[in-house]
């Protein structure tokens, strides 16, 4: 980008954007190449479900553009949907709720995503699959044997490193959940982190943290994308899988390791209550005449003006509802230690220590600036581990 | 000669946890031991913080059973603040709590439960015609039933068991003779496992109209809801009732149905009373029907040895945890105000056993009155039918009847699973009615959402409900304004303790012993027993030879 001259400011976007089609190729190649064959034909199951062509295509273009792409890159996303079901997924628990694998068996439908997520390849997952014990840990040697270099680990939970790791262990051999991690994300193509508790640690990690519970990527030293939220919003997981399969590599990512697709905005400024904050309109206790009215929750502790996601704009169970349109205001669990900076949840942040002193604004302001630019970080960033097709511009 | 097995993970249920039995020569479990393999700290976090935040944090003790931490205690805080929630705040906390009864029973049954009763790979082989034949001899009608979508659901099973990658399907225990079902039974039942998928979303949705998302909810205040907008809005309502229609035929025509076609051909074992375990059964009480929960959809007290003809009152005060086998320190029997958590891991044997003689798990063991006691829908129909309940009594005596088993045969696993069934349908026929209640209440003019409160500078109390897996309480003392102690007594719990000072099994270990196991390679007997519980922590199983001290190696199949 810096070697385009600065009157070809445009045409450097488009160069960009050629680029990041040459490699999108390349990829989609390597992948039909190296992937396992699908088990189920994507566009017999999408009719059996009864989804025409041109659900389809309307869903390719929403999701083309939710992940900051331009429209050529439409068949790209349709082709990488075909590919979902072959990427090899290895899903691993440790300390957590499974709240993160429910949202995901509650994606909305009759929607595209779901499907994705009905037909995922997951060659391991304790809540789902049928065996159990030794059957089920030969499961997940054969998945990191057969695939190795080539699956995806999927981490659900934060990990205990007091008690050296023992206030959690697993399997026949009752290792610990930080040996088992050590292990898997060493063969996988990538470390996927679904969820605040393997993100940034959440609750268990909340003070006094008394597990010493880590978030994934600090406790094995390894950089894992972050879908960060208690739990995060299905979208926001298969569009980063969507990613992985379009490029072999995972989307750009703020300074926290979440895609910028999806957390690169505040809650607040796609709020729907957002013009009452504005009009200085605010619910200022439980079920009075401004909450029946759908005024701001700035004042009952909202914290969308410190939290990014995209919760305001694709909303959650088929966009029916979300935490603000429930009247109750954002708890900010798509940033790290929120039970700490955000508490107590029901006071705006303002009125506590935590942040200093600044005001909502400047606050903001600040965290706005690490994460900005979304648009134009395609070309520049991406998490790769292990990844194979070359995707240097030979010219 | 005897052996010892090792299962784990056991999967199909949240958390980690850990069970060893011994086999005798004939295959027969003498002894078990449940441990818990995951120690978050909760309680602890819990301590200095503001009383309000405790809902949504303890909300995240579990993403399976969501939204029942998050209502028990926010009715702990109104307790200990001494204030009640409005009669629409109540009611909408029905409707949340139904809608999570509902599909997550479904989900239950047929994605956690179900495939230890359903052999899929058996259902390949099923005539579609005759399944048809089979699934109408329980329902006039049942759901998404004619030979044409059997024979693509064969299709789909067909192509995943061709490319020789199953899935969460693999390497697991299709063709074991302790799987009775014939093929076209098989078949049926897995048609609905997969449209059960879609309905729990649509449960789900129900969840979130009033809830905000699930899971984990988000419009629960200590004193009320948050939902006002939603609540006064006709529209949300019809999207309520609508989607509550689809739950309700599911449950006629496919949860049911399919729970007296497979009582059926295990009809042996509920008369044989496998997996009945400890018989005494304990409920709080659940879905308060009036603003004083004086009256409530599931009664509570306890029954104990099986006694149907005499409830126990329930004396909150008889209620305590004790450690002695648990990695924690302390050898009282404490009652959960004043109960402490902190840990103290021993860890497992030189072979790496469960030291059952010592201390072997992260879960506390509670005891009514010094008794182990199950809870969870088992509980709540077998107190409800000894309380003469007129409606869980014409329930549970009509499906049972239908199924030709007598109300004993509910001492037992498939009794656990038939009277989840039960319950299900007991709850989906009551919503419409609250639904009502609540429109009726808003037309007579109430709008109140929530009861206006403080934090109090001290005081305590405890929120009891029904989780769907059993008796929940959370107990908080609160110091200064904020929580100076928390005490979370869950279902599982009660359900997975390890033993007492007195050296009684807790409810899961007690359930295995006497369980003859057809293929000591394969646990299935072991997983069905645990998973009827529907249990919610990560575990794992082991079977013990205390002689050969053999650790048995699972094949492949």
């Amino acid at each position: 980008m810096a070697k385009n001259k600065k009157s070809t400011g445009c045409s450097a976007v488009e160069q960009q954007y050629r680029d990041l089609m040459r490699r999108c190729k390349a990829n989609l190649e390597h992948a039909d190449r190296e992937l396992p064959p699908a088990r189920e034909n994507f566009k017999e199951t999408l009719a059996a479900r009864g989804l025409s062509r041109r659900d389809f295509l309307k869903w390719t273009s929403l999701t083309t553009t939710a992940l900051l792409l331009p429209p050529m890159f439409r068949p790209m996303v349709a082709k990488a949907a075909e590919n979902f079901s072959r990427l090899p997924v290895v899903w691993l628990h440790f300390a957590e709720c499974t709240g993160c694998s429910e949202a995901l068996l509650r994606a909305s439908y009759p929607n595209v995503d779901s499907i994705l997520l009905e037909t995922i390849s997951l060659e391991y997952h304790e809540t789902l699959m049928v065996c159990a014990g030794h059957q089920a840990e030969q499961c997940l040697e054969k998945a990191m044997h057969d695939f190795a270099g080539k699956f995806i680990c999927v981490i659900e939970g934060a990990l205990p490193t007091g008690l050296n790791g023992r206030y959690l262990t697993l399997g026949p051999k009752a290792k610990t959940g930080l040996e088992m991690a050590r292990e898997v994300t060493a063969k996988a193509a990538a470390t996927i982190c679904i969820g605040s508790c393997s993100s940034f640690g959440n609750v268990q990690a909340a003070k006094p943290n008394p597990t010493d519970a880590l978030g994934i990527s600090d406790a094995l030293g390894i950089k894992t994308v972050n879908i960060a939220g208690c739990p995060p919003n299905p979208a926001n997981f298969v569009g980063t899988l969507l990613h992985f399969l379009l490029f072999g590599a995972l989307p750009p990512l703020d300074a926290l390791g979440r895609p910028l697709w999806a957390y690169g905005k505040r809650i607040h400024d796609f709020c729907e209550r957002r013009p009452h904050y504005d009009a200085g309109e605010y619910v200022e206790e439980w079920g009075d005449e401004a909450a029946k009215k759908g005024w701001c929750l700035y004042k009952v502790g909202c914290k969308g003006p410190y939290t990014f996601a995209n919760c305001s704009k694709v909303r959650y169970n088929d966009g029916i509802s979300w935490p603000v349109m429930a009247g109750h205001g954002c708890i900010g669990c798509t940033e790290p230690a929120f039970w700490d900076s955000m508490a107590p949840l029901e006071k705006p942040v303002a009125e506590k220590t935590v942040l200093g002193e600044h005001t909502l604004d400047k606050i903001a302001l600040g965290l706005v600036g690490v994460t900005a630019a979304g648009i134009a970080a395609h070309a520049i960033a991406s998490a790769v581990k292990g990844q194979k097709p070359d995707y240097s511009d030979k010219k | 000669m005897s052996q010892r097995i090792v299962v784990d993970p056991v999967t199909r249920i949240e958390g980690h946890l850990r069970i060893e039995v011994e086999v005798d020569s004939n295959n027969v479990i003498k002894d078990a031991w449940s441990s818990m393999t995951m120690w978050r700290g909760i309680e602890v976090i819990l301590k200095g913080r503001d009383p309000r935040d405790a809902g949504l944090i303890t909300q995240r003790f579990c993403g399976v059973c969501t939204y029942v931490h998050y209502e028990a205690s926010i009715m702990a805080c109104e307790d200990a603040f001494g204030i009640k929630p409005p009669t629409n705040a109540r009611i909408i906390r029905n409707l949340i709590h139904g809608a999570q009864y509902v599909y997550d029973h479904i989900m239950h049954f047929y994605h956690l439960h179900g495939l230890d009763w359903v052999d899929i790979v058996s259902a390949l082989s099923a005539d579609p015609e005759k399944a048809v034949a089979i699934a109408r001899k329980y329902c006039d009608e049942p759901y998404n039933c004619s030979a044409t979508h059997y024979a693509a659901v064969q299709k789909r099973l067909k192509k995943f068991v061709d490319s020789g990658r199953l899935g969460p399907f693999a390497n697991a225990y299709w063709g074991n003779p302790s799987y009775k079902l014939p093929p076209e039974a098989n078949l049926v039942i897995t048609s609905h496992y997969l449209d059960a998928l879609e309905v729990s979303k649509t449960g789900a949705q129900m969840m979130a109209i009033f809830g905000g998302k699930n899971p984990h909810p988000q419009s629960l205040v200590v004193g009320g809801v948050t939902c006002v907008m939603d609540m006064l809005e006709a529209e949300r309502i019809g999207q309520y009732l609508y989607r509550l229609k689809d739950l309700q035929r599911f449950v006629e025509t496919a949860y049911i149905p399919d729970v007296l076609l497979a009582a059926s051909y295990y009809k042996d074992e509920g008369l044989a009373h496998v997996g009945a375990g400890v018989k005494n059964y304990l409920t709080y009480g659940g879905f308060w029907l009036d603003d004083d929960g004086k009256n409530m959809l599931f009664p509570r007290g306890v029954v104990k040895g099986g006694d149907l003809s005499r409830v126990i009152p329930l004396d909150e005060n008889k209620i305590t945890e004790e450690v002695a086998h648990s990695w924690y320190t302390g050898s009282d029997a404490l009652h959960p105000y004043e109960g402490k958590t902190e840990p103290s891991y021993t860890g497992l044997d030189k072979n790496n056993n469960l030291k059952g003689e010592e201390k072997y798990s992260w879960s506390k063991a509670p005891r009514y009155d010094g008794m182990p006691c199950e809870v969870g829908p088992l509980a709540r129909m077998i107190v409800g039918y000894a309380s003469g309940d007129p409606a869980i009594k014409k329930l549970v005596d009509g499906t049972l009847q239908a199924a030709g088993l007598p109300a004993t045969a509910l001492f037992s696993t498939l009794g656990r699973t038939a009277a989840r069934a039960i319950e299900t349908k007991l709850v989906a026929d009551q919503i419409e009615g609250w639904v009502m209640e609540l429109v009726q209440n808003i037309k007579a003019g109430d709008t109140r959402t929530w009861t206006r409160c403080d934090v109090p500078e001290s005081g305590q109390g405890r929120g009891m409900t029904e989780a769907p897996r059993g008796a929940l309480g959370h107990w908080i003392r609160i110091k200064n304004k904020v929580i100076e102690n928390y005490q979370a007594v869950v279902p599982s719990t009660w359900n997975g303790s390890p033993r007492d000072r007195a050296g009684q099994r807790g409810p899961y270990e007690e359930a295995l012993v006497g369980t003859k196991i057809a293929n000591l390679d394969q646990p299935l007997e072991i997983l069905r027993t645990i998973h009827s519980f529907d249990p919610c922590m990560a575990c794992a199983v082991h079977i013990i030879d205390p002689r050969s001290d053999k650790v048995r190696a699972f094949k492949v199949l």
